[in-house]
Order: structure tokens, then C-alpha cells, then sequence
């Protein structure tokens, strides 16, 4: 009622952007906010800081299986990131190279079904969320059959001799190539989403001004598309980086991520060690995300 | 003279840019049709794998074994299989309902009201997708076992709706905020009373941001690994979970089986709600 009485909203004729709503003020919005905000405090916020604690406990005797308790020893840090230090490398590295992988091909992808798909344009982004409906380690574990060392692709690249380890399976590309198909989507459709939105007649009014293609791209499409890139390549970025599935799936020993070594640590009881890991892999992605953001100039994202 | 003049300069001087529109014409297109095949690959094969014999031993198999239609039709026969597809179903539904309600509550309230904390709220559902799986499923690992709540079903529906709420909320939240406000307004105008503009015009209005938000979730759910695989304890077994362990035994066709079931499930509920809409449309 309060909203229909509001002065200073016209009621006005279609084809204008509708106007701000108002916002109420009031106890509702405590109401609605409540239970679901508890349930993130709960089960997000304080978990965290209870992986923080774990991550200093002390060992009670020699072997995890003795237990641990509370304490201050900030030197499980140090030891867990200097003996795993490879593997959180690797993880960014090969996190940062499927990002850009996935940008490489999402970007033509997501421009043609904005601009030239036409009516095609639906059926189009069913298909790209499509695989998504058949179980991401269903899919991860297809790759292994694909590219397994007597399968076509394997030997074709062979017989090129395009291969330094005569194979893909196991190597650190069968590892990227897996991140790179599992988290395209993500890639896609944030790309499409911003691409869909830029109006043709901007990029045609660059063209107009003698803009070549190149530079209508350049200083038109894709400062448009910010958004869409931010938002993908963190989407992209961020899974891939803690993932462990198609590591050890498609990967060796010498592919191990980070992921792989929380996972086994914890496995192990080797509980201090395993949530020093993860708490740093998640204070380095935070420090690379609000960067990345800064830098990209997008922070309405949040 | 001057004709042929000015069709060679024609000819001659938009060369780059017929060689770019040749590019953007062809190799666009090219490079969408290259990357929609790269996404169906995988699917084409476990379609054709859920028609792969096993090995003599009776395990699955990676490579082509022969072909035979016993996966199709005995899906259970290893019961497990059926129970795991069963307990993800189960907290695929219980999850989804319960993120889907306390998301779409969150949604309301940043969306309609104010309130003091705003900042805060957003930075808190922002960033559980900020955050690697690993980190979310073994700080909640951390949290049970400092806790000893014991670990089970309730442990990995807990984290469901835990990770489910953020995109519920940014889903209705993107409906409710391209709804226009005028359409509540009139309603107001003709005397619907606040609980009947909700009922009759906000709801139908934000449906179908929820049932997106809705199936958004189950698919998450039901497709989870990593955070499921950190909470669930001995006793529960999904259907991802199934699959990583058998993995290391060599998959069974049924699980290619299912994958295929599960594809065309889906894609045939899509295309099926996007033909009632243009039905509808009309």
C-alpha cells in the first residue's frame, strides 16, 4: 500500500524504463533475511573459522592417528606450503591456462550466438548447458576413453609427432584440456550474457567511423563485454584452481594439484597440515579475485 | 576509362576488409560449430559406451570391449548403483526445496527492502562462489569433526542448501529486479490488498526466475562431488560418489547408462518447456 500511495513515481506509458522501485523499510526484511543468512553464518562463515583453528593445531603424539590440540603453531603454514609448494603452483598455473583457453573459445562462441545465431539463439545456449546435464565426472572420465593411448586422437598426434611423451593421458595437457571442457560453460554464458546486451548499431557506428573490425573489437565489443569476461574468468578460474577430479582422473602423480593434496591429507587425519592448505588457497584466490576486480574496474559485480 | 578505373580501386581497395569480413563471416561461425562439438564429444561416448560389453571379468571396461544391450537393460543389477541414483535423488529434492526457499527469501529482502547490513549481506552470499569447493566442503569437514556431529545424510543436506542459497538468490534476484514495479502499482490501484498482489501478480511474475533457480540447484546438487565427498561419511554413497569409486575398478556401463538417461531426460524437459511456451505464446 505504501508503494501505491509513493508520490514522485510516474505512472508512465510503456516503453520506458521502468521506474525505481522504493524500497521499505521494516522488520520484514529481517524476517526474510534471517533464516537464510543463519544458515550461511552457520555453515559458511564459522566453518571457516574453524578450518583457521584446525590449521594451528599441535599434534598430541607422533602420527595423526594420536589427535591434536588447540594451539597457536603457525608453523604448520610454513611446512605444509614449503614441502607442497609445487602443487599450489601447479594448480594456479594450470588453472591460469585453462582460463585463457576457455576465453580463447568462448569468446567467438558466445559473439556468434548473440549476433548471428538469430533464432537459433535458444536452441543454442540449451546445447551449451546441454552436457552439463550428464554427470561432470560421467563426462571427465569420457575424456580418458577419448584420449587414452590407443585412442584415435593419441595416435593420430602421434603420427605427427606432436607428442614430447608419445601420449596425452597422464600429462599435464590431458589435465588442462579436462579443466578447460569442464568449466567452458561457465565461461560461456556470462561472455553471452554481456555480449547479448551491447547494441550492433555501437559496433556499427565505429565501423562508420572507420574503425577497422580489429579496432571496433578492440575499443568497442570488448570493453563492452567487461563484465561478461570478468565474471567468466573468475567463474573459470576459481573451481578450477581447488578441482582434483580430472587431476586424477586424466592426470599422474606429477599432475597433482592442490586439491588432490587437501584431499589426501584429510583422508589421512593429517588434519592441521590439510586445513593450512586450504585456508591459503583461499586467502590467495580472495587476494587474486578483489585484484582482478580492482584492476578490471567491474566492481558492481559484487 | 573512369569505370574500369573505379571498379579496380573497388576491387583492390577494400582487400583487408573483404579478407576480415571473409574471416568474420567464416571463422566465427567455424570456431561456434568447432566448440559445440568439443562440448558433445564426451556425451556421444558415454552414449555409445552404455552399449560396451564388459570384460570377461565382469568389470567395466575404458576401451571398447563389444557390443550388447545388457546395460540398458539390466540398470541394477549391481543394486548399488540404483541406491546410490536413489540417495542423490533424495538430497538432490530435500536441498533444492530448502535453497530454494531461504535463497529466494534473501532475494526479496535485498531486493524490496532496506535494511542495515546490506554491504555485509551481499559480501556473504558473494562469497561461497568465490570460494574453491575444496575449501568449502573441508572448512565444513573441520566444522563437524571439532563439533562431532557425527557424519551422514544430514552433514552433506547441510552443505547442499549451504552452497545452493548463494546462486538461488543471485538467480530471483536478476528476475525481481527486471520486474516492473508499475504492474504492482495497478494492482494496489484496482484495491488488491498487499497479500493479494503477492499472491496474484509478484509470484506468477518471479516464477519462472524461481523454477530457474530451483533447477539450477537440483542440478548442482545432484551433481556434486567434492563437497559431498568431504562430508558424507562412510555410510552414504551418491551417484558421483559411486562413480569416483568405481572408477578405480574400471566404470560399469550402467553408469553410462544412467549418464545417457540423465541427458536426455533433461534435454527433453527443456525443449518440452520451451515448445509450452511458444504454445503458450501464440
Amino acid at each position: 500500500m505504501a508503494i501505491a500511495l509513493t508520490p514522485g513515481v510516474p505512472i508512465a506509458p510503456g516503453g520506458e524504463a521502468p521506474p525505481e522501485r522504493v524500497k521499505r523499510k521494516g522488520k520484514t526484511a529481517y524476517f526474510l533475511l534471517i533464516p537464510g543468512m543463519a544458515w550461511l553464518v552457520f555453515f559458511f562463515v564459522i566453518p571457516l573459522g574453524s578450518l583457521f583453528l584446525t590449521s594451528l593445531e599441535r599434534p598430541l603424539g607422533s602420527g595423526p592417528s594420536a589427535g591434536y590440540e588447540s594451539a597457536l603453531r603457525w608453523q604448520n603454514y610454513t611446512e605444509a606450503l614449503s614441502k607442497y609448494d609445487t602443487e599450489f603452483l601447479r594448480s594456479f598455473w594450470y588453472a591460469g591456462l585453462a582460463t585463457i583457453v576457455c576465453l580463447i573459445i568462448s569468446f567467438p562462441l558466445a559473439y556468434f550466438i548473440a549476433f548471428r545465431a538469430g533464432r537459433w539463439r535458444n536452441l543454442l545456449l540449451v546445447l551449451i548447458v546441454a552436457p552439463f546435464f550428464c554427470s561432470f565426472l560421467i563426462r571427465t572420465y569420457a575424456w580418458k576413453t577419448i584420449l587414452a593411448d590407443d585412442g584415435f586422437i593419441t595416435t593420430f598426434a602421434n603420427s605427427l609427432n606432436l607428442l614430447p611423451d608419445d601420449r596425452i593421458l597422464a600429462t599435464p595437457l590431458a589435465v588442462v584440456f579436462g579443466l578447460v571442457y569442464n568449466f567452458l560453460p561457465f565461461m560461456v554464458l556470462p561472455l553471452y550474457a554481456s555480449l547479448e546486451r551491447i547494441d550492433p548499431r555501437l559496433i556499427e557506428a565505429a565501423a562508420d567511423l572507420y574503425a577497422r573490425p580489429w579496432i571496433g573489437l578492440q575499443r568497442v565489443t570488448i570493453p563492452l563485454a567487461m563484465p561478461g569476461i570478468v565474471a567468466g574468468t573468475l567463474l573459470t578460474f576459481i573451481p578450477a584452481t581447488g578441482d582434483f577430479i580430472n587431476s586424477q582422473l586424466l592426470g599422474s602423480p606429477r599432475t597433482r594439484m592442490i586439491g588432490n593434496v587437501i584431499q589426501t591429507q584429510f583422508a589421512r587425519d593429517a588434519l592441521p597440515t590439510a586445513a593450512a592448505l586450504s585456508f591459503s588457497l583461499m586467502a590467495v584466490i580472495l587476494v587474486v579475485v578483489f585484484t582482478y576486480i580492482r584492476r578490471a574496474g567491474t566492481e558492481e559485480l559484487l | 576509362m573512369a569505370i574500369a578505373t573505379e571498379k579496380a580501386t573497388d576491387a583492390r581497395l577494400p582487400l583487408h576488409y573483404r579478407f576480415t569480413r571473409y574471416l568474420r563471416s567464416h571463422f566465427i561461425p567455424a570456431i561456434g560449430i568447432l566448440g559445440l562439438i568439443y562440448l558433445f564429444v564426451p556425451i556421444a561416448v558415454v552414449f555409445a559406451f552404455s552399449f560396451n560389453d564388459r570384460l570377461p571379468n565382469g568389470r567395466g571396461s575404458v576401451s571398447w570391449v563389444g557390443f550388447s544391450t545388457d546395460a540398458w537393460t539390466n540398470i541394477c543389477v549391481d543394486p548399488n548403483i540404483c541406491r546410490a541414483v536413489g540417495t542423490s535423488l533424495q538430497i538432490g529434492v530435500l536441498s533444492t526445496i530448502a535453497g530454494t526457499v531461504l535463497g529466494t527469501m534473501i532475494a526479496f529482502a535485498l531486493v524490496r527492502h532496506r535494511f542495515r547490513g546490506r554491504q555485509s549481506t551481499n559480501l556473504t552470499i558473494f562469497l561461497p562462489m568465490a570460494t574453491p569447493e575444496v575449501v568449502l566442503g573441508s572448512s565444513l569437514l573441520a566444522l563437524f569433526l571439532s563439533t562431532r556431529i557425527p557424519l551422514g545424510i544430514v552433514t552433506v543436506l547441510i552443505a547442499h542448501v549451504m552452497f545452493t542459497i548463494s546462486f538461488v538468490v543471485v538467480t530471483v534476484k536478476a528476475r525481481l529486479a527486471g520486474l516492473d514495479p508499475r504492474l504492482e502499482q495497478a494492482a494496489m490501484d484496482l484495491y488488491a490488498d498487499e497479500k493479494q498482489t503477492f499472491r496474484y501478480i509478484t509470484l506468477p511474475l518471479v516464477a519462472p526466475g524461481i523454477a530457474a533457480a530451483a533447477l539450477l540447484a537440483f542440478s548442482l546438487s545432484f551433481d556434486d562431488f567434492i563437497i559431498t565427498y568431504f562430508n558424507k561419511g562412510p555410510s552414504i554413497t551418491t551417484f558421483p560418489v559411486y562413480v569416483w569409486a568405481s572408477a578405480a575398478r574400471g566404470v560399469p556401463p550402467q553408469v553410462n547408462v544412467i549418464g545417457s538417461l540423465m541427458f536426455f531426460g533433461a534435454l527433453a524437459l527443456v525443449l518440452l518447456a520451451q515448445l509450452a511456451g511458444k504454445v503458450k505464446r501464440r
